[in-house]
């Protein structure tokens, strides 16, 4: 959607009434469109072109991008050097924080400067732990966990006071999400777990990977049970989706990935297929249109680890965007903006 | 140790029974910790309770009891010491992510709090942990609490 009111490219939009954020995000979900998120894989690299290519590739099909803050516990890219370099073009960035790495002075001054810098989204996260990633032996720090978190940032920007009580001069306008996962035990605890976040804060939620739909389903009921989904403190939920690689990847994250569910009729759709790679991108496209079936979900967070040149086609193909062009450099024509690069579906 | 620490969360009702019976008992002893000086009685009572707890929960003494917002399962053996709920790693057999071996702790503390009276209370979100108060009694500072709000009450009347 165009918005009359487009700032120049790393400016914020007006903030609306009603509205916490100057950011792209949360106009599109507040407007109850289906939203489109992704994550951007973050270089292993101090080239700037590599952050740029790497975000170009969702140039038109995605409302925002998530930086990961070091996600899996491997080192990459900073998630606030992803956020700063982007934020100069202009993109509608949501920065991950994770509880994992930094104590809590690290982690406020970092909402500061991302909040500075025009991240108008922060993701509060607990983190994987250290076991999981490429430095298994680093000191894993949690000082807080992603509610308490959630519950600092949203005092820092609508209370204006650092955990300290220690004043703000401007406090971060930032619109607060939190991840949720509909498909790891207790599976009757999750939908409070959920409103716990919601009550620290949490506006928006992106989940872990969808491959199980009645799941998702029950999920979504008992959310809605709860009221979550309605009055002004109301969360909106994005569900986590990918295309998977082959039968022997989705085996091979379900049992080493924290956290990632996948049953065994979507392994056996994959091996049954002549073409696993493309299957599974099918699969990712069906799964994103029985998703927007699902009643109370804003849209989808589109995470193709690996596969991000696949995000735009298979967005393209679920037909979610509705003919809507999401914001990206150059679209309305601004001045010495990159040119959008094509996608090899197109 | 945890065979125990399960064993307790599997009777979270009567521990609270036996918390709720005690809390009282130690809070009238505030005389007792007044004339010894609650800062001379910190360091026996703690003792004491290290020792207790330790046993029972396998506390970590990090000052700021929250057992009975969670199940009595103690949050600070999650590795990552959540203080407020499972992350999203928690494995399809209810054990942890970063050891496998154990329970997730927290699958633990609401099995048990489903048990308990004040259950409810595992949905209230709890403060991040104060590092000052680590390996001081937990006790002693709500014994001091209840103590000063009666004083308070006191002078209100």
């Amino acid at each position: 959607m165009i918005f009359d009111d487009e700032p120049t490219p790393g400016e914020g939009l007006p903030i609306l009434p009603g509205h916490v954020s100057p950011g792209r995000l949360e106009r599109v979900l507040r407007a109850g469109k289906f939203a489109v998120t992704t994550e951007i894989d973050p270089p292993d690299s101090a080239d700037p072109d590599e952050v740029f290519k790497r975000a170009a590739i969702f140039d038109g099909y995605v409302d925002a991008i998530n930086a990961t803050d070091g996600s899996g516990a491997n080192c990459h890219m900073s998630s606030v050097g992803v956020c700063s370099l982007l934020t100069r073009r202009g993109y509608a960035m949501v920065m991950q924080i994770s509880c994992r790495d930094r104590n809590r002075i690290a982690i406020q001054g970092e909402i500061l400067g991302g909040a500075a810098m025009g991240v108008a989204n922060i993701m509060c996260l607990t983190g994987d732990g250290v076991q999981a990633g490429d430095h298994p032996q680093a000191k894993p720090v949690f000082d807080l966990d992603c509610m308490s978190l959630l519950e600092i940032a949203r005092g820092m920007r609508d209370d204006a006071h650092f955990e300290s009580g220690r004043k703000l001069a401007v406090p971060p306008r930032v619109f607060l999400g939190a991840a949720e996962n509909p498909f790891a035990p207790p599976f009757e605890w999750r939908p409070h777990r959920l409103a716990k976040k919601v009550a620290a804060g949490a506006q928006f939620i992106q989940t872990q990977y969808c491959y199980d739909i009645p799941r998702l389903k029950a999920f979504m009921s008992q959310v809605r049970d709860l009221g979550l989904l309605e009055g002004p403190n109301r969360v909106y939920i994005m569900v986590g989706v990918g295309p998977l690689a082959s039968a022997k990847s989705a085996t091979w994250i379900r049992e080493h990935v924290p956290g990632v569910h996948i049953p065994d009729s979507v392994i056996k759709r994959l091996a049954g297929a002549e073409k696993q790679k493309a299957e599974g991108r099918q699969l990712c496209i069906d799964l994103i249109q029985e998703i927007r079936e699902v009643e109370g979900v804003s849209g989808v967070h589109v995470m193709a680890y690996r596969q991000e040149e696949a995000v735009a086609e298979i967005i393209q193909s679920s037909g979610v965007l509705e003919g809507r062009v999401p914001w990206y450099p150059g679209r309305d024509g601004h001045p010495g903006k990159q040119k959008r690069e094509t996608c090899p579906a197109h | 140790m945890y065979a125990v620490r399960r064993w307790v969360v599997r009777h979270s009702r009567g521990f609270e029974m036996i918390y709720n019976a005690f809390e009282p008992v130690i809070a009238r002893l505030d005389p007792l910790w007044r004339s010894v000086g609650y800062a001379r009685a910190e360091r026996p009572v703690a003792k004491v309770e290290r020792a207790i707890k330790g046993f029972l929960f396998d506390c970590k003494m990090c000052g700021q009891c929250a057992l009975s917002s969670t199940g009595m399962s103690c949050p600070m053996n999650c590795p990552k010491t959540l203080r407020n709920g499972p992350c999203g790693g928690v494995r399809a057999n209810g054990h942890c992510e970063v050891k496998p071996e154990m329970k997730c702790v927290w699958a633990e503390a609401w099995a048990g709090s489903q048990q308990m009276k004040s259950g409810k209370k595992i949905h209230v979100v709890q403060k991040p942990v104060d590092n000052r108060l680590r390996d001081t009694s937990s006790w002693l500072r709500v014994v001091r609490k209840i103590a000063e709000q009666r004083a308070g009450q006191g002078e209100q009347k």
